[in-house]
């Protein structure tokens, strides 16, 4: 436990501090893990404190389109877990000190042995972990293993989830609470349903640990109005789209473009 | 309810180690809410007597009990029983899952249906009800198998449910179950998901398993009235496994009943050339449930191939992993070859033309007959009709000559 309460993650919000943060999500391997690790050390530079690293999947559920596609294709190209424990051992032995939380479906922690898969992500570098398909029934169990590898084990919440299960979930979350800000898949927005801000409202005032938003987050001006209630506004098809837009271009372009659209984010928690 | 060795009611959604709810949170809700309308459906005799009604006057139960007079002879051993659920109403056993989700449905106050479709069988049987209870209706299919099975989507079609291709993945049933799950991510508020196996979260594998097991009751029924004893061997084919459950399930404490579940054994025994899950995979997690699955060393899902569409995934259903440990029912394979021949013989003998997959039941039973007494019995699941695959076996039998 005392190794979850001293990482990367929870040294965020760490002595009660009232940070707000911006959580870019990116595709491990996508377009390249070169990439990869070139982005998370751009994001570092511009002052990201914590990045989600999308392991990919072949059957993924709560993924839309443009996540499942660079999941489709980073696979087609023969991407190993290994491969990305690698890179991520390389960008710490590198000094990256960005927190990391590795999302990542169970079918691929299951199939590793979920102690062995939570050592070796712990031993890589990551910090935590978003298992989205596995609800609270199922992570009870897994919690205490995360945590007794010193991993934070993040739980998601979503609008459809009745507000007692809210709470026993958010007594479970370990680093961050997830909240879903969207019903249904991944996926930019233009704007967020005016009841993600009462909702969170009303989480915050259930617990204390840190509540992230996510799903559907897009734009510097919805980073700000969710980080008003929220402490961290979560970003993922918005970057992975600029990382598609810029794939085919050499890896300083890709991270110049990608890196742009993220410095633009981080105005809205400045 | 008995309680039985092999655990009709699975402890907590878990079969054994097998089942759970591996799904998003968003989803959780939902699966709460279909748990307790399901159970208390089950108890509600207003519920099952009106399920009784549409089991006889849409589908057409009870489906017959038939002596394959003919096959038998032809293959000289054990008598050959058929259990016609190709017989039903649009031609297989699905109907008898989607009339009992539809009553859910209603009974949720839901207004909407998605389902996801191999064969296309389950999407008839899902547009069917749709029309029968004036339900919107989607159903994600394959763009592979919008194309081998035509005859399936014009009837969808025409029954005024909306067909949605999918492309992504292998283009086929897997694939288009993670479409309608991610549907339902987004609709799960009127829409309810008529999953179209035993497959899927809690408490899918048990109430489809529920609503198929008319077949194994039946069955038992049927075999008790014309010979005066169950059968020695039940043979089904196994998909995600629906017709199969539903016809062992009711048959699995009658410990003098074997029975054989019969998956696709393809073009070979490679990863990838066949969709044999029970006998080629291991213990993994996919669609929502702990099961055997055919994966990758790293956890990602295999490919698979059957020349049958409705066989043509890569999990199966949690119960049907229990039994396979716990040894009550034993799977075995049948490749793409030996079920066309399956078909061509029982459409030969019998004036039957069973679908692709049940075929690979037939052929089991075939390479079973010889080596048991005349005395010996062998009831088969004939989970569906041919019809829709009249196609695809044309072009198969062109090309191998015949
Ligand atoms: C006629 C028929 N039999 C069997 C199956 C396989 O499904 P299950 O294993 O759930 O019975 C299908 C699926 O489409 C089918 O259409």
């Amino acid at each position: 436990m005392s190794d979850v309460a001293n990482n990367r993650i929870s040294g965020i919000w760490s002595g009660g501090a009232k940070a707000k943060i911006l959580a870019p999500f990116l595709t491990a391997g996508y377009p390249s893990l070169d990439a990869t690790v070139a982005l998370l050390r751009d994001f570092e530079r511009r002052g990201v404190r914590l990045c989600e690293i999308g392991i990919p999947f072949s059957d993924p559920i709560a993924d839309g389109p443009v996540i499942q596609a660079s999941f489709t294709e980073t696979l087609e190209k023969g991407l190993k877990l290994s491969q990305v424990f690698a890179a991520i051992r390389q960008y710490r032995e590198q000094g990256g000190q960005l927190a990391l939380a590795c999302m990542i479906s169970y079918s691929i922690v299951f199939r590793h042995g979920v102690k062995q898969f939570l050592a070796d992500a712990k031993s890589a570098g990551f910090d935590g972990m978003i298992v989205p398909d596995l609800p609270l029934e199922e992570a009870k169990t897994f919690e205490p293993l995360a945590s007794s590898a010193g991993l934070a084990n993040i739980m998601l919440i979503a609008p459809t989830t009745p507000a007692e299960r809210r709470v026993e979930i958010a007594r479970h979350s370990r680093g961050f609470i997830y909240y879903m800000s969207i019903a249904g898949i991944t996926g930019e927005r233009d704007r967020l349903p005016e009841a993600t801000i009462s909702a969170v409202q009303e989480l915050k005032r259930e617990t204390a640990t840190p509540v992230c938003v996510g799903f559907g987050i897009s734009n510097a001006a919805t980073v700000a109005s969710i980080c008003q209630v929220a402490d961290g506004a979560i970003v993922g098809s918005a970057i992975v789209r600029r990382i598609t837009e810029a794939k085919a271009k050499p890896l300083a372009e890709i991270v110049g473009h990608v890196g742009a659209f993220v410095g633009e984010l981080l105005k809205g928690v400045e | 309810m008995t309680t039985s060795k092999f655990s009709h009611m699975p402890v907590g959604g878990y079969f054994g180690p097998y089942g759970g709810q591996f799904v998003p949170e968003t989803l959780m809700a939902a699966l709460h809410q279909l748990e307790t309308q399901y159970r208390s459906a089950l108890a509600d005799e207003a519920f099952t007597r009106e399920l009784d009604r549409c089991y006889r006057e849409i589908a057409g139960r009870p489906s017959e009990l038939y002596f394959a007079k003919r096959l038998t002879e032809h293959c000289g051993g054990a008598q050959i029983f058929l259990k016609r659920e190709d017989m039903n109403h649009t031609g297989a056993h699905k109907i008898n899952n989607t009339l009992g989700q539809a009553l859910l449905t209603l009974r949720m106050g839901k207004k909407r249906v998605i389902a996801e479709t191999g064969a296309g069988q389950h999407g008839v049987a899902t547009a069917t009800v749709a029309a029968v209870f004036g339900l919107k209706c989607d159903v994600y299919m394959g763009s592979e198998d919008i194309r081998r099975q035509a005859l399936n989507v014009f009837r969808m079609k025409l029954m005024g449910a909306n067909v949605v291709p999918v492309t992504s993945g292998q283009c086929t049933l897997k694939d288009a179950l993670n479409e309608a799950m991610r549907d339902w991510m987004g609709s799960v508020e009127h829409t309810h998901y008529i999953i179209g196996s035993v497959a899927g979260p809690a408490p899918f594998p048990e109430m489809v398993r529920e609503f198929q097991s008319c077949i194994g009751r039946e069955s038992r029924r049927q075999m008790l009235e014309t010979v005066g004893r169950l059968p020695d061997v039940l043979v089904a084919c196994v998909g995600g496994g629906s017709n199969a459950a539903g016809m062992f399930a009711p048959m699995i404490d009658d410990a003098q009943v074997a029975m054989v579940g019969v998956e696709a054994g393809g073009r070979g025994t490679k990863l990838g050339d066949h969709a044999a899950t029970l006998t080629a995979g291991s213990p993994g997690v996919l669609h929502g449930a702990k099961s055997y699955v055919l994966q990758d060393p790293d956890g990602q899902t295999a490919l698979v191939h059957s020349v049958s569409a409705g066989l043509d995934y890569p999990g199966v259903g949690p119960e049907h992993s229990y039994w396979k440990d716990t040894g009550r029912v034993h799977y075995t394979t049948c490749t793409d070859n030996a079920a066309i021949d399956a078909l061509v013989l029982l459409s030969r003998t019998e004036g039957i033309i069973p679908a692709l997959e049940s075929s690979h039941a037939v052929s089991e039973a075939l390479r079973l007959a010889p080596t048991l007494g005349k005395d010996k019995i062998i009831l088969v699941c004939l989970s569906g009709r041919g019809d829709k695959d009249a196609n695809e076996v044309a072009e198969i039998l062109k090309r191998r000559g015949e």
